[in-house]
């Protein structure tokens, strides 16, 4: 990056908040994927005046902005390719600003931490539900922007439903603040949903305005084996047709217990095709304890092995460790993994994931199959390792008859990772021409340059 | 670019591709890292170093001042290498790379001051002579009473702060080598001394082996025991480490003891790492072992034992920091809390974040200065939560920078080792 520019840069934002050594750029240079590009210059703002600053001058300049939070994105999002790039970290804009306990609402800069956030709130009796299993390691506004899920959302919504209001730096610098502190809000076009998921491709979120709701006070909490991976899909339909919410219902499949319990040594049985964790929760013990045995007993009359019920909150913290330790585990299998991240209808849980394994056993690459199986929001990860010569070229053929698996039921590429640069490619298949050229025009019309993180989402 | 590298990695034996080649770079270690959460920065984060490290090792960056110093800011707490789920163990890199550096340039002043001064206790006693001059003379008293101390330059009044009141005499020199057991004589354990423990904090370790000796141990402390290597190893000398380890191994080969036990969690974790660090040394593999198998912490050891019941009341708030080197390094984490909560009197209270690490790190409030700071904040506000009256940590470098903060922060909280508390409530020995 020139000179004049980090000179520039470092009278807006100070000495500290610019870094531009080689060593700096190589760690900014990826997220939680394997892919790798350097930026330019990385500045660390405290302030949305700050940031506005700063995209102004790159407007002027016309260099490309790529925003960042903790960089644990599964889709390229945040890996900035062009090499004139200037990534803004919103991690120094880590300030929970206000809890109002009354209207049940918090006002929060972008870049704090999800758990603490949660932490914050929790302290007030007040809960945030989006639970995306990065909590500890991804930021609000890499959430709002990703539009994060986690196994709650069956039962409570993902992020983009908390959002009440956001500021935003658009693309020439100027400050939209959008939605508010109110439930309602029909006044003129709904903005905050459409930077929601817009994985910073539109404007920079700053700070948020986020809904929360009383802390439930009860939960039960579940884990029930299944000898074959068939009988654990169709239980979860069985479940859901019960007329019970469950909290939560995840899926993972006997490779995922297998790395988990090589990694955690938690205990797990790993003698069986499938596991499902199951979690009712509510206000009231006895329907939480009522709505739980209703649950085991269906699992029961579809073909359960076995049941495990969490004694208090310790055993019921190790299930979700290991629940929560799945993705990152599979490492110990295969040097690399492609986590996929498609969403189905629910009914065709068991037909896609047959679809998966015949996959699997083409190609002779294995696949680990897990995820948040009420939503139909399944994780099925390839194992492989990138320096045998064809076992690339095997994987994205693999991708592609995936996605092939899950458009065919109805379902979508993505459901929560994003599309970042790793789905680029199978997007107008997804979407369709229409959507496509809707969504490019309100990308010209907000970002006319183009300097809001360039060649993601779409093809330029 | 990358000759310098080539060449480099010609000459030096660089870590294994394993180590670092499989971080699949999920971010789990950068909600744990002090010097992440402080600065911010993924240059500062275990996932960086790690990334810093391949980078490096694969010819895409230089080995550059730069690219080292990311290796010195790790503070070693080892919280990353509990935590990744894949197995990679970024303190443990971040330290192969500083090895790395001195293997390939060796630096003379690291020679000298950890070849030399460091590893001779009498060394270190004499360079810090002028220190227990200033203090016993009462100049210290006389600094604080007219307020001079506020003159001083921020850094230094930290390091001045970071002092606990040192003894006239280092403990080396009146410690008995053999005390017997003040009952019967069930136990023959040998006592490592360690060198900041015998200068700074005589009285915990008189406490230890009188806690020993109380139950039935006959305790052995060796005066002709070397640094432990912790500082070297911290700089990268690995040679200098291996050096002194052997000298350690020999001492106690000399005397028949059941149990090498230290108080110092710092030199525990170095002394129990003896048997790894010489592994490939065919004479003296099996020896490091052998030694490295008896090494224990003090309350550790003291839990294996039927232990006598303390016969005083304390009454006070106690609150513990588990030392990084005592509760990761070594897992050893219930024990001095099991301790603590056998004496009558005391409350015990869980500290908020306890085995977070205090930034202490053996040199870092003198080299990242900052940082060290910011993360001793943290720590001084979590103490302010549990509302306790004494501070216990098994550590003397934890419990200098413990009483650095509580007095930057005029707090009122004694800072201890959790064996001196226990020795109190046994109260002085009978005969
Ligand atoms: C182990 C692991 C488990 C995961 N589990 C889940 C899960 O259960 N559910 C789930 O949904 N995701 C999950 N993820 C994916 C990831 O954590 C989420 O996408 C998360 O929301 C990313 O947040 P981040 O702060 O790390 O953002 P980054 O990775 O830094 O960025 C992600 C994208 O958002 C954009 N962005 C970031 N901040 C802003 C901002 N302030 N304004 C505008 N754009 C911005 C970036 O440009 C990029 O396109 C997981 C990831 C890992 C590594
Ligand atoms: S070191 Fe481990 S925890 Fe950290 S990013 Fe790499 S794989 Fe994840
Ligand atoms: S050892 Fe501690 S300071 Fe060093 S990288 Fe790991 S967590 Fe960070």
């Amino acid at each position: 990056m020139n000179k004049q520019i980090i000179n520039l840069l470092i009278r807006i934002l100070g000495p500290k908040a610019v870094l531009f050594t080689p060593e700096d750029l190589a760690t900014y240079s990826y997220d939680g994927t394997f892919v790798e590009s350097n930026p330019g210059v990385v500045v660390l703002p405290e302030t949305t005046q700050q940031v506005s600053q700063v995209v102004q001058l790159a407007a002027e300049k016309h260099l490309p902005v790529v925003p960042r939070g903790m960089g644990s994105g599964l889709a390229a999002g945040s890996v900035p390719f062009p090499d004139n790039s200037v990534v803004i970290s919103l991690t120094r804009m880590n300030h929970t600003r206000e809890i109002d306990t009354l209207n049940a609402i918090v006002k929060t800069e972008a870049g704090v931490i999800t758990a603490d956030l949660q932490a914050a709130v929790e302290k007030h009796g007040l809960f945030y539900p989006p639970d995306p299993s990065s909590i500890r390691h991804s930021t609000i506004g890499g959430n709002i922007a990703c539009n994060a899920g986690g196994p709650r959302c069956l039962k409570y919504g993902v992020t983009g439903d908390y959002v009440l209001g956001l500021t935003v730096v658009l693309a020439d610098g100027r400050v939209l603040n959008t939605g508010g502190e109110v439930i309602k809000d029909v006044t003129g076009y709904d903005l905050k949903r459409l930077f929601t998921g817009s994985e910073g491709t539109l404007g920079l979120i700053t700070e948020a305005t986020l809904r929360l709701i009383a802390k439930p006070q009860f939960t039960r909490t579940a884990l029930i084996d299944f000898v074959s991976l068939e009988n654990a899909s169709q239980t979860v339909n069985a479940v859901l047709s019960s007329g019970i919410v469950p909290a939560t219902l995840e899926l993972m499949d006997q490779t995922a217990l297998v790395c988990i319990e090589q990694a955690m040594k938690l205990g797990l049985e790993t003698n069986i095709e499938a596991s499902l964790l199951i979690e009712t929760d509510g206000n009231d013990e006895r329907t939480v304890a009522h709505e739980i045995e209703n649950v085991v007993r269906v699992c029961e009359a579809n073909g359960a092995r076995s049941v495990k019920l969490a004694q208090g909150a310790a055993e019921r913290d190790k299930l979700w460790l290991a629940r929560r330790s799945i993705s990152p585990s599979l490492a110990r299998k295969a040097p690399n993994k492609l986590g996929e991240d498609i969403t189905v209808p629910r009914s065709a849980i068991p037909e896609v994931i047959r679809k998966i394994r015949g996959i699997s056993a083409h190609y002779e690459l294995p696949i680990v199959i897990f995820g948040h199986a009420g939503d139909g929001n399944l994780h099925p990860n390839i194992l492989f390792d990138k320096r045998q010569p064809d076992q690339w070229e095997k994987v994205e053929a693999m991708v592609a008859e995936i996605f092939e698996a899950a458009l065919a039921v109805g379902g979508t590429l993505s459901g929560e990772h994003g599309i970042g640069t790793l789905k680029l490619p199978y997007l107008e298949k997804a979407l369709g021409p229409v959507s496509i050229d809707v969504q490019k025009q309100i990308k010209t019309s907000l970002d006319p340059n183009n300097i809001f993180n360039p060649g993601k989402m779409f093809i330029d | 670019m990358n000759t310098i590298s080539v060449d480099l990695l010609a000459k030096v034996e660089p870590p294994e591709e394993n180590t670092y080649l499989n971080c699949i770079r999920c971010g789990l270690c950068l909600a744990v890292c002090p010097t992440y959460r402080e600065d911010l920065i993924e240059t500062a984060s275990p996932r960086g170093r790690v990334a810093l490290a391949r980078k490096g090792l694969e010819g895409q960056l230089d080995f550059s001042p730069n690219l080292y110093e990311q290796m010195y800011k790790c503070f070693g707490c080892l919280a990353c290498d509990d935590i990744c789920p894949v197995g990679i163990r970024p303190a443990e890199l971040a330290l192969a790379l500083r090895v790395l550096q001195e293997q390939a340039r060796p630096k003379k002043w690291k020679d000298i001051l950890f070849g030399k001064i460091l590893s001779q206790p009498e060394m270190i006693e004499n360079t810090t002579l002028p220190l227990r001059i200033y203090q016993s003379l009462g100049l210290r008293r006389l600094v604080y009473s007219l307020g001079l101390r506020n003159l001083l330059p921020g850094k230094i009044r930290d390091l001045e702060a970071m002092l606990p009141r040192i003894p006239r005499r280092p403990l080396r020199h009146f410690l008995p080598e053999i005390t017997e057991s003040f009952g019967e004589n069930r136990h023959q354990v040998g006592f490592y001394l360690g060198c900041a423990q015998s200068l700074l904090f005589s009285e915990g370790s008189s406490a230890s082996v009188r806690v020993l000796a109380r139950n039935d141990c006959r305790v052995m402390a060796p005066r002709n025991v070397e640094c432990c290597g912790m500082p070297a190893l911290g700089y990268g000398r690995l040679d200098l480490v291996r050096k002194q380890a052997r000298h350690n191994i020999a001492v106690y080969e000399s005397l028949e003891v059941e149990a090498i036990v230290t108080d110092c969690a710092t030199c525990g974790s170095t002394l129990k790492g003896y048997g790894k660090l010489l592994q490939d040394d065919p004479d003296w593999a099996d020896r490091a072992k052998n030694f490295s198998g008896r090494v224990r912490d003090i309350s550790e050891f003291l839990c294996e034992l039927p232990l006598k019941k303390p016969g005083n009341r304390l009454d006070a708030r106690v609150t513990y920091h588990e030392p990084c080197h005592l509760g990761r390094a070594q897992q050893v984490k219930d024990q001095p809390r099991d301790l603590l909560k056998l004496i009558d009197g005391l409350e015990f209270r869980e500290l908020p974040e306890a085995d977070w690490c205090c930034g202490s790190a053996g040199s870092q409030l003198m080299t990242h200065y900052e940082t060290s700071l910011c993360v001793l904040d943290r720590k001084m506000n979590n103490l302010k939560q549990a509302g306790a009256q004494i501070i216990a940590s098994g550590c003397p470098g934890c419990q200098m920078q413990l009483n650095s903060g509580i007095r930057r922060n005029n707090l009122n909280v004694r800072v201890v080792h959790p064996i001196l508390l226990l020795d109190e409530a046994y109260g002085t020995p009978d005969e």
